[in-house]
């Protein structure tokens, strides 16, 4: 009868519904306890003042007019990928080959200003340019789409093995284009004529943050309001719903691939045409994947994906700043980035699950009838 | 009457989730040598609270005595300890494992097959069990795998058992087998909980009810001093009429007419075999079966998602013109001019999506309407609104995902929907599975309701006094066969229990 009774220390539970000021608060203590983390980790590891590396990640991102305007403009081409992806992602076909989709599109545009360049108008050109580009990045999201849909094809792998082919394949053209020979790069494509690089709208780092406002804006529409996104939010719940009302699964999946790998291909035009006005295997800098952790930050939501691609270049910016600014390695940096990502994700866990503590009273009153 | 020892006593349990509350200051007691039928509407916390019992879920507040003892449950394997074993509603085996391997998965020592088979048929032999200790989970009935599961909850010790509607699966035979051995274990002392929703069943079997609502304890009391009306109204709260009408058909004309239908699966199993039957407008054709007989794939391909080997299911036009519904996939029907309506059994892997909200389930049906790119959402506002005011849907809102709402809700939201296209035909799938006497009792209602408009309803049951209340013709299938056709007013319970289990229904 005297044994004592125990009960446990914590014990996890779903939280039904949390009020979105709660939510709120739980993310911005995340971050607190990320800055102490990552100041403590600096302090060890570098002995430098972490609030001087804070103020230098701030600066990196927005310390100068110029680097606030490429940070946007950064900031506006993850956006777009990752907008690319979300259609897929929201229908539950897990396409990881923004990578692949976008370099496709971008070698699409390098090889137009390369073979088109002199022979017809810019305008023209530009227009060849989009539509190459975009038909390009459909193409690749297509084939996986395709085998998915006929034979039932792990889209994940299919869509990470068509990367490998886009980066060989732009490999090979760099070894034939190359300039001058034996470089091992293709350099600025039509440097003198400028011809197929996309127009300045006020400044260079204007135009892709207007693509990415307009398809922001049509994303929230085409998802939320028409009826494909209807069937796209149907498919990824449940398909055998979609089949009961009589969608038809496997063309809401290609149609669905399709426009997600032409978005893919608009930011490659963007990165080609507007940004590098050339073509390397790594001009994707990996969004195709950092993408993929922004949708799923942004819980597939268009708008606040805003926000979170400006987080991670924020982050990616400030940290490539310190690692100049105090002489330390990018590994440094990539290590801050680390601690505060996984503070953001991990907090996720706290606004889904409520953690009860083990009740201090109630030990007097045990009693037995 | 308190002389049997309480086995386990619950005092001032509280469960909450979120703000839903599931329990709360529930007190009860299980007492040893007894059956307790545990009785609630759906969503009234039975399954929460055995689940605090078994470890899979941890009170907010209150107390467990086990043997007059205080204890605390944390896991799963605390309530093995303590013998408590409880047989859930899904099965919890692993398909390529035999029944010796599957009732001593997870256990630990050493591993010795000779004794686990020995002990095993000791109890099978002790309590009247047929189990093959050797024989793969795959090749099981679903009364096979019930009983396995059964034996392994006591061959872990326990003393202590608690079914999660172990009936709802069953054929009526099974059943009786079922309960003759949990009778013996009775008599053996051990202490047993059965949740189910069957009156009848509550009657033949318990020793005692315990009544839920609303989270809330209401009261026992012994099952011979009460009826299944004053328990109705104990779990309800107010007085129910428990009759199932059945109006005669009015100008029944054929409609559905499905001849020498056959349907393998992908796995080339035969699912159904020469099919032939006609389903008439104003009446009900209920269907009869052991679970997996068939009945699911005889329904999903009238409604065009099953193809077929051989055969042909027409649908029959008030001019008695005939048109192919075989080989037609849902949209293709809804071109036709054919308004064909199904309540699936899965209801929110098929008829529902479960994180969708009310109004974005109705649009399920009608977001194809018009010509325009973007979807019309305020005439599905409109019919949710409607569906929750006609039906009674207690919902927050119909912004609500209907995976919040408790099962007789999703299902008068997904009959709502179904119904509102003003339908030629109605097919159900298990209408009321899962659903409390009250909810149950309103789908009757909605479904007689649509006979009278002259529609012809296909009724997929598993309860045969339901079926045998409300159908005007009953079709038994029996391993993918018609066994029978019988009439509804005539047949009895017995006759249509043997056409279950064998063609024709003779041994």
């Amino acid at each position: 009868m005297n044994e004592k009774v125990k009960e446990p220390l914590f014990h996890i539970s779903k939280r039904d519904n949390i009020p979105p000021i709660k939510a709120w608060g739980i993310r911005v203590i995340a971050i607190i306890l990320a800055l102490i983390v990552c100041a403590i980790v600096t302090t060890i590891l570098t002995g430098d003042n972490p609030l001087s590396v804070y103020a230098t990640i701030i600066k990196g991102a927005f310390g100068s007019q110029r680097k606030t305007w490429v940070t946007f403009q950064n900031t506006a081409i993850l956006l777009i990928i990752s907008l690319a992806l979300t259609p897929a992602f929201k229908m539950k076909f897990w396409n990881i080959g923004g990578e692949g989709q976008i370099l496709a599109g971008g070698l699409a545009s390098a090889a137009c200003m390369i073979v088109l360049g002199d022979i017809v108008p810019n305008g023209l050109l530009i227009l060849i340019m989009t539509a190459s580009s975009l038909l390009a990045g459909a193409v690749w999201g297509l084939i996986p789409a395709v085998f998915k849909a006929k034979w039932n094809t792990n889209e994940t792998l299919a869509t990470l093995m068509m990367n490998y082919i886009a980066i060989r394949l732009v490999a090979y053209y760099t070894v034939i284009w190359e300039v001058p020979k034996g470089s091992g790069k293709i350099g600025v494509i039509n440097q003198s004529t400028n011809a197929g690089w996309l127009p300045n709208i006020g400044n260079k780092y204007l135009l892709p943050i207007i693509v990415a406002a307009i398809v922001t804006i049509g994303m929230v529409i085409y998802l939320n309001y028409s009826r494909h996104g209807y069937e796209i939010a149907v498919v990824g719940e449940s398909e055998r719903t979609a089949r009961y009302v009589g969608m038809k699964v496997n063309k809401v999946i290609i149609r669905t691939m399709l426009l997600s790998g032409a978005l893919c291909g608009l930011a490659g035009l963007l990165l080609v045409g507007g940004v590098n006005h050339t073509v390397t295997t790594t001009i994707t800098n990996n969004q195709g994947f950092t993408a993929v952790m922004v949708s799923w930050l942004a819980k597939f939501n268009p708008v606040t994906m805003i926000f979170t691609s400006l987080l991670i270049i924020f982050l990616d910016r400030g940290a490539g700043e310190i690692s100049t600014a105090f002489g330390l390695n990018h590994s440094f940096s990539d290590i801050i980035t680390g601690i505060i990502l996984f503070f953001i994700i991990g907090c996720e866990f706290f606004i889904s699950y409520k953690i009860n503590f083990r009740k201090k009273a109630a030990k007097e009153e045990v009693s037995n009838d | 009457m308190d002389t049997k020892q309480a086995a386990v006593s619950l005092r001032n349990i509280t469960k909450t989730f979120g703000s839903v509350v599931a329990n709360s200051k529930v007190n009860l007691d299980i007492r040893k040598g007894e059956i307790l039928a545990l009785l609630g509407e759906n969503g009234s916390g039975k399954t929460t609270l055995m689940n605090m019992l078994s470890g899979i879920y941890f009170p907010d507040e209150g107390q467990i005595f086990i043997n007059g003892k205080e204890t605390v449950i944390k896991s799963p394997r605390d309530a093995y300890a303590l013998g408590i074993g409880m047989v859930h509603q899904h099965f919890k085996l692993v398909d390529v494992l035999s029944a010796a391997e599957n009732i001593v998965l997870g256990m630990k020592g050493k591993l010795n097959m000779k004794e686990t088979c020995a002990k095993i048929n000791d109890i099978c032999q002790r309590y009247g069990f047929e189990v093959d200790p050797n024989q793969k989970i795959y090749n099981m009935s679903v009364s096979q795998k019930q009983t396995v599961e059964i034996v392994k909850v006591l061959f872990r010790g326990a003393d202590i058992l608690i079914l999660d509607e172990p009936t709802a699966v069953l054929t009526p035979q099974e059943t009786q087998k079922l309960f003759d051995v949990l009778r013996n274990m009775r008599d053996d002392g051990k202490a047993i909980v059965i949740i189910t929703h069957k009156m009848h069943e509550v009657e033949s079997l318990s020793d005692r009810v315990a009544v839920l609502r609303h989270g809330e304890y209401v009261g026992d009391m012994l099952t011979q001093e009460t009826t299944a009306q004053e328990m109705t109204n104990m779990m309800v709260g107010h007085s129910v009429t428990l009759n199932i009408e059945r109006p005669n058909p009015v100008n029944p004309k054929p409609r559905i007419q499905v001849s020498n239908l056959t349907v393998k699966d992908a796995e080339g199993i035969t699912k159904l075999d020469d099919v032939s039957f006609t389903a008439n407008s104003g009446e009900i054709l209920g269907i009869a079966g052991i679970s997996g007989c068939g009945q699911k794939e005889l329904l999903e391909a009238i409604a065009g998602l099953q193809p077929a080997e051989n055969g042909a299911i027409y649908y029959i036009n008030d001019d008695s013109s005939k048109e192919e519904l075989l080989g037609k996939d849902p949209l293709k029907i809804q071109e036709m001019g054919v308004t064909l309506s199904f309540v699936p059994e899965d209801r929110l892997g098929m008829g529902l999506v479960g994180n969708m909200d009310l109004t974005d389930n109705m649009l399920l049906r009608s977001f194809r309407h018009g010509h325009n790119v973007f979807t019309d959402r305020k005439a599905p506002k409109e019919l949710a609104k409607r569906v929750v005011k006609n039906l009674e849907v207690s919902t927050p809102g119909i912004s609500t995902p209907v995976r919040r709402l408790s099962g007789g809700n999703v299902q008068k939201v997904l009959v709502g929907r179904e119904i509102a296209s003003a339908p030629t035909v109605l097919l159900t799938a298990y209408a009321v599975r899962g659903l409390d006497i009250n909810s149950s009792y309103t789908i009757y209602d909605l479904i007689n309701q649509q006979k009278k408009n002259g529609v012809a309803v296909i009724f997929v049951g598993e309860d045969l006094d339901v079926l045998l209340e409300i159908s005007d013709k009953i079709l038994v299938l029996c391993g993918g066969k018609v066994s029978g056709i019988v009439d509804g007013r005539t047949t009895d319970k017995n006759t249509v229990g043997m056409l279950m289990t064998k063609v024709g229904g003779k041994a």
